[in-house]
């Protein structure tokens, strides 16, 4: 935050399209990594086992969000296509990597990427009518994927396994080493979310990101200027539904079930609130968006178990939760949309432009 | 044959019922061009809302039917007020958000603020069905269904005849022209936003009193999309034409296929078929062809 920004200058156009845009973000990103490296044990030493393993257990579904709202801003915020059926994509990445780890007996280095693959197959398969309609129609026709994946889920026993829809799946080996606590699986899935950060990054400032970019700005000229729009609509759906099968996976690693009832509808909602209130067509918004709303039903729930217990019964609490939960996040969503459309992304350049000066007003 | 003809017969009539509803979604529509997601929630809102006023306040039935049709009335217009005004002339996906936005709210609230308990109502008419040949009439849906028709004759007639409607239908057209004729287009999309209330409002009290009322009643929404669709977005007589053969298509598929795939084909049924629609003809039996195609 505090650091000068003068004095470099960028001649060409390799060095302004360059991953790191300072040489002190090269420093920050360093300085993340260890942060990030050293979480786990810092969280049992300060707070002992039992609550160490609680806050884990949050940046863990924290971190598995962060990779599906990676996957749902590509589609929405880079590409300009919408998607109302990004949880049933992720139920086929679950589904196929529980039945491949539990039928055949893969490990997840083959199931993981077979889940994400088979999602973007599926993807694409859905995106075929985006190359002729837009906006509302393919609104609808993602939510007509959405019912009709979840239908199929349950009703064929050959997908999910018959009672309850659900599947067990064992926990992933690394060299041999079981993934089993919760900060084992923290550096599990910190793994595969700094791949997906990196990729996402990488593939917004290449010549399909920007391509993208160009679709969703205005499709008509990007047209005349010689992009696919076909093509690269398609990669668009199955990017970002391969993003989405891998959301699944981890989450059904994470679980070790996979369950349907863990990619309804309302999850769809979840990952769109998630990139409009982090900030759509930015990859620090997918993340903060992640983390925002995670962390809004635990507020709200101990909020609710805290002072909630002065107006209503716990039995009465138990139905209000939920409640309360949705309704803040259509709330969030409208408020977002409506007074600060580029999202807590937009909120958090307002501070650092505000700091870059600090102490003087320009 | 004869157990089709059954079948048939109740399709029609559940068809006409979402007709209703899906005439609340074409209306919006029609005049300002923007996609209502929470179509279905609104219903729930005013079943809710009859709910409340006829089981926990024990108000008569048409004292009910009026104050809910107030409630919906003037929630409409502020929610067009107060969300939609300011998104007029953001892209169309900000719009759909917001209504996305907004069913959540409805869904999570709605039952936080009018309880969470299933309640009945009763249309002012008796249980007996009524056999016709063939045919069952529930009485419930049958009323259900003249209301709906009545309800597209009316409004057929607004928008082909009435001063108003004719207005409106230019504010769809052209926002900029209809301006400049001295229409003046936000007290017309604050009408449209109100007839939507109207419609969601009798649809609520309907569909309520055949099924119960509890939070379920919002996914009767979910059936709007295949019906208009189907139909065509803007389009009246396509409301009720994609609400027909949705209600006979689920119904007869209901009737034939779940005996093997293990029921849920009224869920399944209307979608196959909107997909097929949306890649054969994405803008509806009746719907202006107004699609890009990029």
């Amino acid at each position: 935050m505090f650091h000068r920004e003068s004095g470099y200058f960028k001649t060409t156009y390799k060095a302004d399209q360059a991953l790191y845009p300072l040489p002190v973000a090269r420093w920050t990103v360093g300085l993340l990594a260890l942060v990030f490296l050293v979480l786990p044990p810092l969280l049992t030493a300060a707070g002992g086992g039992q609550s160490a393993e609680y806050y884990t257990s949050i940046l863990n579904i924290i971190m598995i969000a962060v990779v599906g709202a990676l996957g749902l801003n590509i589609l929405v915020g880079y590409t300009g296509q919408i998607s109302i059926g990004h949880a049933a994509f992720m139920s086929v990445g679950a589904y196929t990597a529980a039945n491949l780890a539990v039928r055949l007996d893969l490990p997840f280095w083959i199931t993981l990427p077979a889940g994400g693959f088979m999602a973007a197959a599926i993807g694409g398969l859905v995106g075929i009518p985006s190359l002729r309609i837009k906006g509302l129609y393919l609104a609808i026709a993602t939510l007509a994927a959405q019912l009709i994946i979840e239908w199929v889920i349950n009703h064929v026993p050959w997908i999910s396994g018959g009672s309850q829809a659900s599947i067990e799946v064992p926990r992933p080996t690394v060299f041999g080493y079981e993934v089993k606590t919760q900060r084992d699986l923290y550096y599990f899935l910190l793994f595969f979310a700094v791949i997906a950060v990196v990729a996402t990054l990488n593939l917004v400032r290449s010549r399909i990101g920007r391509a993208f970019v160009a679709i969703r700005d205005q499709d008509i000229a990007a047209e005349i200027i010689g992009i696919d729009i076909f093509r690269y609509k398609l990669i668009a759906f199955a990017i970002s539904s391969f993003y989405a099968g891998v959301t699944g996976v981890l989450y059904t690693y994470y679980l070790g079930i996979a369950n349907y009832e863990n990619f309804l509808i309302t999850t769809s909602i979840d990952y769109l609130a998630m990139i409009i209130i982090g900030g759509l067509g930015s990859v620090l918004g997918s993340i903060f968006g992640a983390i925002f709303v995670t962390l809004l039903p635990i507020v709200i729930r101990l909020g609710m178990e805290n002072f909630g217990t002065l107006l209503f019964t716990t039995a009465e609490l138990n139905n209000i939760i939920p409640a309360v939960r949705l309704g803040a996040f259509g709330l969030l969503i409208i408020i977002f949309l409506v007074l600060e459309p580029e999202g807590l992304n937009r909120l958090w350049r307002n501070v650092r432009s505000y700091f870059r000066v600090w102490p003087f007003s320009y | 044959m004869e157990f089709f003809l059954l079948l048939m017969g109740n399709g029609i009539l559940i068809g006409l019922m979402y007709s209703l509803i899906a005439l609340g979604f074409v209306l919006v529509y029609k005049a300002t061009d923007a996609i209502n997601f929470a179509q279905g929630e609104f219903v729930m809102l005013s079943a809710l809302i009859a709910g409340a006023v006829i089981v926990v306040a024990g108000l008569p039935f048409w004292i009910a039917v009026l104050i809910v049709l107030a409630a919906m009335i003037g929630f409409s217009f502020g929610l067009e007020r107060v969300v939609l005004r300011p998104l007029l002339g953001r892209p169309i996906v900000a719009v759909i958000m917001a209504t996305i936005g907004l069913a959540a709210i409805l869904r999570g609230l709605g039952p936080f603020i009018f309880g969470v308990e299933t309640r009945s109502i009763s249309l002012p008419v008796s249980d007996d069905p009524i056999i016709l040949g063939p045919f069952f009439l529930q009485p419930v849906q049958l009323t259900g269904a003249l209301v709906a028709l009545m309800f597209l004759g009316g409004f057929t007639w607004f928008f082909l005849k009435s001063r108003m409607g004719v207005a409106m239908r230019a504010v769809a057209d052209n926002q900029q022209v209809a301006s400049a004729m001295g229409i003046n287009v936000e007290r017309y999309f604050a009408l449209a936003w109100a007839m939507a209330g109207i419609v969601a409002a009798l649809g609520g009290i309907v569909w309520g009193s055949m099924l119960g009322i509890d939070v379920h009643v919002a996914l009767v929404g979910l059936k709007v999309f295949p019906v208009v669709i189907l139909g065509g977005l803007d389009s009246i007589p396509g409301a009720v034409v994609g609400g027909l053969i949705i209600g006979i298509v689920e119904n007869v598929a209901a009737g034939y296929l779940d005996p093997y795939v293990g029921g849920g084909t009224k869920d399944f049924a209307p979608y196959v078929l909107m997909i097929l629609a949306l890649m054969v003809r994405p803008y509806g039996i009746f719907g202006k062809r107004k699609i890009e195609r990029v």
